[in-house]
C-alpha cells in the first residue's frame, strides 16, 4: 500500500486537518494513490515527458514597461496593510 | 431563445437589448432560488452594458453579439464584480482588472447577467463542491448538473441565459453539457486565452462556450478565441473562419468525414450506448462514413490525468495564503498558523485532496514514479490519437458514462467521481478540441456524445455539430421547468 | 592538524532591464513599498508570465563572456515553498536545464597570481520581495516592489580555498558584469548578493568535509570577513570534536559572525517541476550570434588594448579597464585627440579625487570628455602648464564650458613671447642679489625660488621649461 506522510505532506502544504479530518483524508488519499498507480506499469522506455500539449516554445516579451501600479487598487482586496505594506505576523530571521 | 434569434432580434430592431436583458434577469432571478446556477446576478452591470450596447448599435458600430445577455463563470476574474472561484477563498475577492475573455466579450458588446457557480476552483464533475452551495440539474432538481461548470450548464438550460462562458479541465465543459442538454465546446489548449482565468491545471485548462445548439456556440467561440500576449502558452495563428465566425456566420458541413468510433470508448459506453447507436445512422445519412479506430492508452488517462492536473493545482493554489487577498484566518499566532488556517478554513475538501494529492506526486521520491511517468504517459495518448487522425477527421464517443445522477451519490467516494470523467480527459491531457452536444435520452434524463478533432480543428465540430442538429432535434428539448 | 577549507560562491546577479523577468511592471530601487508590483507580480488569481527577452539576451551575453556552453533549450521550474516574500508561494527559476552551461572566470588575486574559477552554471530566476521587520511594530511588513526582479544566479565550482580567493572572484565578477552592461553592481542596493558554501577538511584530504550555506553577503569585504569567520568557526567545531552541521547561516556583519537560520528553514522539499505557464526557450545560433555581435569588449581584451596600442603603463590600463564607464570617458577623451598617458593621469588623479569628493559616478562628471581632452591638448601644446590647466579644470568643474574660451576669458595662455619673459627674469635676479650669490655658489636649490617668483609676475603662464633656461643664463 501507499507510503503516505500526511503530516509531512500537510506541513508542505501549509494545511492542517483536525483528526477526524486527517483519517478521512488518509483513507482516500489512498484510494486516489490505488487508483493513479494503475499508470505506474505502462512502458513508457524513450517517451519524452510532455509538459505541455503543443510542444510549443516560449515567445520573448519586448523590455517595456506596460504596467500602470496602482497600489490602491490592488490592496483594496488585502486583509491587513499599513502604510502600503502587507502585514503577516512577525517573523525572526 | 438562442442567441442567433436574439441577434437578429436585436439587429432588426425587434426589441433592445435593455429589454431582452431585463427579461433574462427576471427569469434568472426568479429560477435561481430552485437552480442555484448563478453565484451572483448583477443587474446594474448587466443594465448599464445593455443601454452601452444599444447606443452602440445606434451609432451603426454593432457585432453580432452586441447587447446579447450571457452569463460568465465565475472563474473568470471581473473588475468591480466579486469572483469567488467557487471558494470561500475568494468569498469577498473583487479582481482589480478583467480576464482577457471577459474583456474581449464585453468588447464585443455581450452584456453580462452574473457570475454562475462552479465546483470549488473548478475541482468537481457534480458542481457540490461549491461553497455557495450546490446547483440542480433543470431535467431533475434531486440530480447533479455536472461540472465544474455547472452552474453555466443549469443556467442555459433553465433558460436563465442564452449561452455562458465555462472552463474545461478534464471535462468540465463537456460533463456538465451532457447532463444538462446543451452544448459545449472545449477549444484547443492555447486557442483562449487563459489571462485572467483562475488557475486549476495549467496545461491543461481552457476556456470555452455553453449554449443550447451549437450553431450558438460559434459567435460567442470566435469571440472568446485569439491570441493573447499575456499568455505564453496563447496560440499565434491567424484563422480567416474565426473573423468569418465574429461576423455571425455558422460554419457548414459538405464534405463526407470519416467519423472514428474508439473502441476502447464504445465498450463502456453505458447508458449511452443506444443514442449512439442511431447518432452514427443519423451521421452516416448525412454522408459521413464511420470506422473504428484504436485508442489504446485510453485507461491511463483518468490516473494520469489526476496526478498532472493535482501537481499542478497543488502549486497554483499555493498564493492562497491569507496575505494579499482572500480568506485570512483571524488573530494568527505566528506566520505558519496564518498560512495553515486561513489555507484550511478557505478551501473545501476536494481542493484540500487534490492539494494533497499533487503535493506527494511531486515530493521527493515520488516525482519519477508518479508526475514524470504521467507526463510520459500523456505523450503516449496524445500519440495515440494522432494516429487516429492519419485514418479519420473526428472522433465520436459518448461524453459521459452515464446520465446526470443523484446529488450526494458520489460524494463519499473521490475514485468514483473521478471516473466520471473517463471520456473526457483524453483529449484534455493531449491538448484536443472536443464538443459535447446532446443525442437522446435516457429516463427523461439528457444524454451527450462528443466530437473530438485534431489541434485547432474547431471549425469541423462546429460545422459536423451543426449538420447534425439540424437532421435531429435533441438539442431543441428543454426541461419542464417549474420553478 | 592542518585543515584545508573549500569555498563555492552563488551570486545572484540582478539583471538591469527596464521592466520585471515576467510582467511589464519597472524596477525601479527605493521606490515606495508596493508601487513597482503589478498583479502579475503580486500573484493575483488569473495572472500568467511571459518572458522578458532582454533578460535572456543578458543571460546569453554572461554565457559568451565566461566562454560558457549557451544551452539551445532551457526549462523554467517551479521551486515550491511558502514564505511572505513570495507571492505565489513558488519561485520561477531553472533547476535541470539552466541557460548557460560550464565556463570560467580568470582573475587576479591581491597579490597579483592569476586565478581562474570554474562557473558551473548560471540560470534565470525571479527575485523574491523584501520583508521588512522594523516598520509596523509586531508586524513583518512585507514590500513586494523586488519580486520579479530578474537575477543570474551563477554558481562556481568549490573550488576556492582562502577568503581572499573568494572575496576577488566576486569582485571579478562584479567587474565583468558591469564590464557588459548586465548589472548595475551597486551592491549597497542589493544588486549582487551571495551565498557562499564553505567547508572544511584535514590538508590533503580528498574528500570535502560537510558544507555549511552562508546566505545574502552583499560587500567584497564582508564576503571575505564571513567566510573568514566561517573557516575559523568549523575548525574551532572539529578541533574540539565537533561535528558540522549542514545549515544554512546568515552573516552579522555588526558583529562579524554567522549564526544559524533556524527562523528560516523553508523547506526540505521544494517540489521543483516545470512551470506548465511557460514553455521551453530555444535559443538558436542566430539569436547567439545577434549577442555576440552586441557583446561590449571585455576589460582584459580592454586593458590589453590600453597597454599595447595606446602604451598605457599596466597598472593605468587596468585601473581603467576595470572600470567600464570610466574607460568609455577615457576613449571618449583618446578619440578627441588627447594624449592616452596624460589623459589617464588626469582622470586617475585630478578627476577622480574631484569625483571622490562630491561622492559623484564618472557618469556625473560635470564636465565633459571632450571638454577634458581639449585640456589634456593644450598641457601637451604648451598653451598651459599644469597650474594653468587645474585652474580651467576648477572652471569646467564649475559649469563653464570651452577650454579654449576659458584660456582667452582668464588670460592663462604660457607666455611665449622670450624677450618679455627674459625682461621679467633679469628683473627677478636683479632683484634678489643675495639669492642669486648662493646660486653661484653651488646652491642649486635657490632656482627654485627664482622659478617660483617668475611664475608669480606671470602669474602662472610663463613656460616653466623656458623660464629654467632664461634663469640658468642670466645667472651665471
Amino acid at each position: 500500500m501507499a507510503d503516505i506522510d500526511l503530516d509531512h505532506l500537510q506541513r508542505l502544504a501549509a494545511l492542517r486537518l483536525n483528526e477526524a479530518e486527517a483519517e478521512r483524508a488518509y483513507r482516500e488519499l489512498e484510494g486516489i494513490i490505488h487508483m493513479i498507480d494503475a499508470m505506474r506499469g505502462i512502458d513508457t522506455e524513450g517517451v519524452a515527458p510532455m509538459a505541455n500539449p503543443l510542444d510549443a516554445v516560449q515567445r520573448l516579451r519586448p523590455d517595456v514597461v506596460t504596467e500602470n501600479i496602482d497600489r490602491e487598487a490592488y490592496q483594496a482586496v488585502a486583509p491587513n496593510v499599513d502604510g502600503g505594506f502587507y502585514l503577516v505576523p512577525r517573523v525572526v530571521e | 431563445m438562442s442567441v442567433r434569434d436574439i441577434s437578429q432580434a436585436l439587429a432588426a430592431g425587434s426589441y433592445s437589448s435593455v429589454e431582452i436583458t431585463r427579461r433574462y434577469l427576471q427569469t434568472a432571478e426568479s429560477r435561481n432560488d430552485a437552480i442555484n446556477g448563478y453565484i451572483s446576478i448583477t443587474p446594474e452591470v448587466a443594465l448599464a452594458q445593455a443601454e452601452a450596447a444599444d447606443a452602440r448599435r445606434g451609432r451603426g458600430e454593432a457585432t453580432p453579439l452586441t447587447g446579447v445577455p450571457m452569463a460568465h463563470k465565475d472563474i473568470f476574474c471581473t473588475r468591480g464584480v466579486r469572483t469567488t472561484c467557487g471558494s470561500r477563498m475568494l468569498a469577498n475577492f473583487v479582481s482589480p482588472y478583467d480576464a482577457t475573455v471577459v474583456e474581449q466579450l464585453a468588447h464585443a458588446g455581450a452584456v453580462m447577467l452574473g457570475k454562475t457557480n462552479m465546483d470549488e476552483f473548478a475541482m468537481g464533475s457534480s458542481n457540490e463542491n461549491s461553497s455557495f452551495g450546490a446547483v440542480s440539474n433543470p431535467w431533475d432538481t434531486g440530480r447533479v448538473p455536472g461540472g465544474s461548470s455547472g452552474g453555466s450548464a443549469a443556467v442555459v438550460a433553465a433558460g436563465m441565459a442564452p449561452f455562458a462562458t465555462g472552463t474545461d479541465t478534464g471535462g468540465s465543459i463537456r460533463q456538465p453539457a451532457a447532463f444538462c442538454g446543451v452544448s459545449g465546446l472545449k477549444p484547443t489548449y492555447g486557442r483562449v486565452s487563459r489571462y485572467g482565468m483562475i488557475a486549476f491545471a495549467s496545461s491543461l485548462d481552457q476556456g470555452g462556450p455553453m449554449a443550447r445548439t451549437v450553431a450558438d456556440l460559434a459567435l460567442p467561440f470566435a469571440y472568446m478565441a485569439g491570441f493573447d500576449a499575456r499568455d505564453s502558452t496563447s496560440a499565434q495563428r491567424s484563422e480567416p473562419w474565426l473573423e468569418a465566425m465574429r461576423q455571425g456566420e455558422v460554419p457548414q458541413q459538405s464534405n463526407g468525414l470519416r467519423i472514428g468510433l474508439p473502441a476502447e470508448y464504445m465498450a463502456k459506453a453505458g447508458d449511452s450506448g443506444a443514442a449512439l447507436e442511431a447518432a452514427i445512422k443519423a451521421l452516416e445519412a448525412l454522408g459521413h462514413s464511420i470506422r473504428p479506430v484504436h485508442l489504446p492508452h485510453t485507461e491511463a488517462a483518468v490516473p494520469a490525468y489526476y496526478v498532472v492536473a493535482g501537481a499542478e493545482a497543488s502549486t497554483n493554489l499555493s498564493r492562497y495564503d491569507g496575505v494579499r487577498f482572500g480568506h485570512r484566518a483571524e488573530h494568527p499566532t505566528d506566520l505558519t498558523d496564518l498560512y495553515e488556517r486561513s489555507r484550511t478554513e478557505g478551501f473545501g475538501a476536494e481542493v484540500k485532496r487534490r492539494i494533497l494529492t499533487g503535493t506527494y506526486v511531486l515530493s521527493v521520491g515520488y516525482y519519477d514514479a508518479y508526475y514524470r511517468q504521467a507526463q510520459k504517459v500523456r505523450r503516449l495518448i496524445q500519440q495515440d490519437f494522432l494516429q487516429a487522425f492519419t485514418d479519420v477527421d473526428v472522433l465520436l464517443t459518448p461524453t459521459t458514462p452515464n446520465v446526470a445522477f443523484a446529488k450526494a451519490a458520489l460524494t463519499q467516494d473521490p475514485v468514483a467521481m473521478y471516473a466520471q470523467d473517463v471520456f473526457t480527459t483524453p483529449a484534455s491531457l493531449a491538448g484536443l478540441p472536443a464538443l459535447s452536444l446532446p443525442c437522446g435520452f435516457l429516463d427523461g434524463l439528457p444524454l451527450g456524445m462528443q466530437l473530438i478533432a485534431p489541434h485547432f480543428e474547431e471549425q469541423r465540430l462546429l460545422a459536423l455539430g451543426a449538420q447534425y442538429q439540424e437532421a435531429t432535434d435533441w438539442h431543441t428539448r428543454t426541461p419542464e421547468f417549474a420553478p | 592538524m592542518k585543515w584545508q577549507a573549500t569555498i563555492g560562491l552563488e551570486v545572484h546577479v540582478q539583471l538591469a532591464t527596464q521592466s520585471k523577468i515576467f510582467s511589464g511592471a519597472p524596477t525601479a530601487y527605493g521606490a515606495p513599498p508596493n508601487t513597482q508590483a503589478c498583479p502579475v507580480d503580486l500573484g493575483l488569481p488569473g495572472v500568467l508570465p511571459v518572458l522578458n527577452e532582454q533578460a535572456v539576451r543578458m543571460a546569453v551575453r554572461f554565457g559568451l563572456a565566461i566562454g560558457a556552453q549557451i544551452n539551445e533549450r532551457c526549462v523554467f521550474d517551479r521551486k515550491n515553498y511558502f514564505y511572505p516574500d513570495l507571492p505565489k508561494g513558488y519561485q520561477i527559476s531553472q533547476l535541470d536545464h539552466p541557460i548557460v552551461g560550464r565556463g570560467k572566470l580568470e582573475f587576479a588575486l591581491p597579490d597579483g597570481a592569476q586565478r581562474t574559477v570554474t562557473i558551473t552554471r548560471a540560470h534565470l530566476e525571479e527575485d523574491a520581495g523584501k520583508s521588512v521587520h522594523d516598520a509596523v511594530p509586531g508586524a513583518t511588513a512585507v514590500d513586494l516592489n523586488r519580486a520579479g526582479t530578474p537575477l543570474l544566479e551563477v554558481v562556481s565550482e568549490p573550488e576556492m580555498h582562502t577568503p581572499a580567493e573568494a572575496a576577488a572572484y566576486f569582485r571579478a565578477l562584479w567587474q565583468l558584469v558591469r564590464a557588459i552592461g548586465i548589472c548595475d553592481g551597486q551592491l549597497q542596493e542589493g544588486s549582487m548578493r551571495c551565498d557562499a558554501n564553505v567547508s572544511v577538511a584535514p590538508t590533503g584530504s580528498d574528500t570535502l568535509g560537510e558544507r555549511t550555506e552562508i546566505k545574502n553577503i552583499n560587500s567584497f569585504r564582508f564576503v571575505e570577513r564571513a567566510v573568514r569567520y566561517e573557516i575559523e568557526r568549523q575548525i574551532d567545531v572539529l578541533e574540539s570534536g565537533g561535528r558540522i552541521v549542514r545549515e544554512t547561516r546568515l552573516y552579522d556583519d555588526e558583529r562579524d559572525e554567522t549564526r544559524s537560520m533556524r527562523a528560516k528553514e523553508l523547506s526540505d522539499d521544494y517540489r521543483y517541476f516545470p512551470d506548465p505557464d511557460l514553455l521551453p526557450v530555444e535559443i538558436d545560433a542566430a539569436f547567439i550570434e545577434a549577442v555576440r555581435a552586441d557583446m561590449p569588449e571585455l576589460p582584459s581584451a580592454r586593458q590589453a588594448r590600453f597597454e599595447t596600442d595606446l602604451g598605457l603603463p599596466a597598472d593605468r590600463a587596468a585601473a581603467l579597464a576595470e572600470d567600464a564607464e570610466l574607460a568609455n570617458y577615457f576613449e571618449a577623451m583618446t578619440a578627441a585627440e588627447a594624449d592616452p598617458v596624460l589623459a589617464a593621469n588626469w582622470l586617475l588623479n585630478d578627476v577622480a579625487a574631484r569625483l571622490n569628493a562630491d561622492e559623484l559616478g564618472i557618469r556625473q562628471s560635470p564636465v565633459a570628455a571632450e571638454d577634458l581632452a581639449m585640456l589634456v591638448r593644450r598641457l601637451s601644446d604648451d598653451t598651459l602648464s599644469s597650474k594653468t590647466a587645474r585652474t580651467v579644470f576648477d572652471r569646467l568643474w564649475a559649469g563653464a564650458r570651452g577650454v579654449d574660451a576659458i584660456i582667452e576669458q582668464e588670460g592663462l595662455k604660457q607666455m611665449d613671447d622670450s624677450d618679455a619673459l627674459a625682461a621679467i627674469v633679469a628683473e627677478v635676479v636683479a632683484g634678489n642679489p643675495d639669492q642669486a650669490e648662493q646660486f653661484r655658489a653651488g646652491k642649486d636649490k635657490v632656482l627654485g625660488f627664482f622659478v617660483g617668483q617668475i611664475m608669480k609676475r606671470t602669474q602662472g603662464k610663463a613656460n616653466p621649461k623656458q623660464v629654467n633656461i632664461l634663469l640658468r643664463e642670466a645667472l651665471k
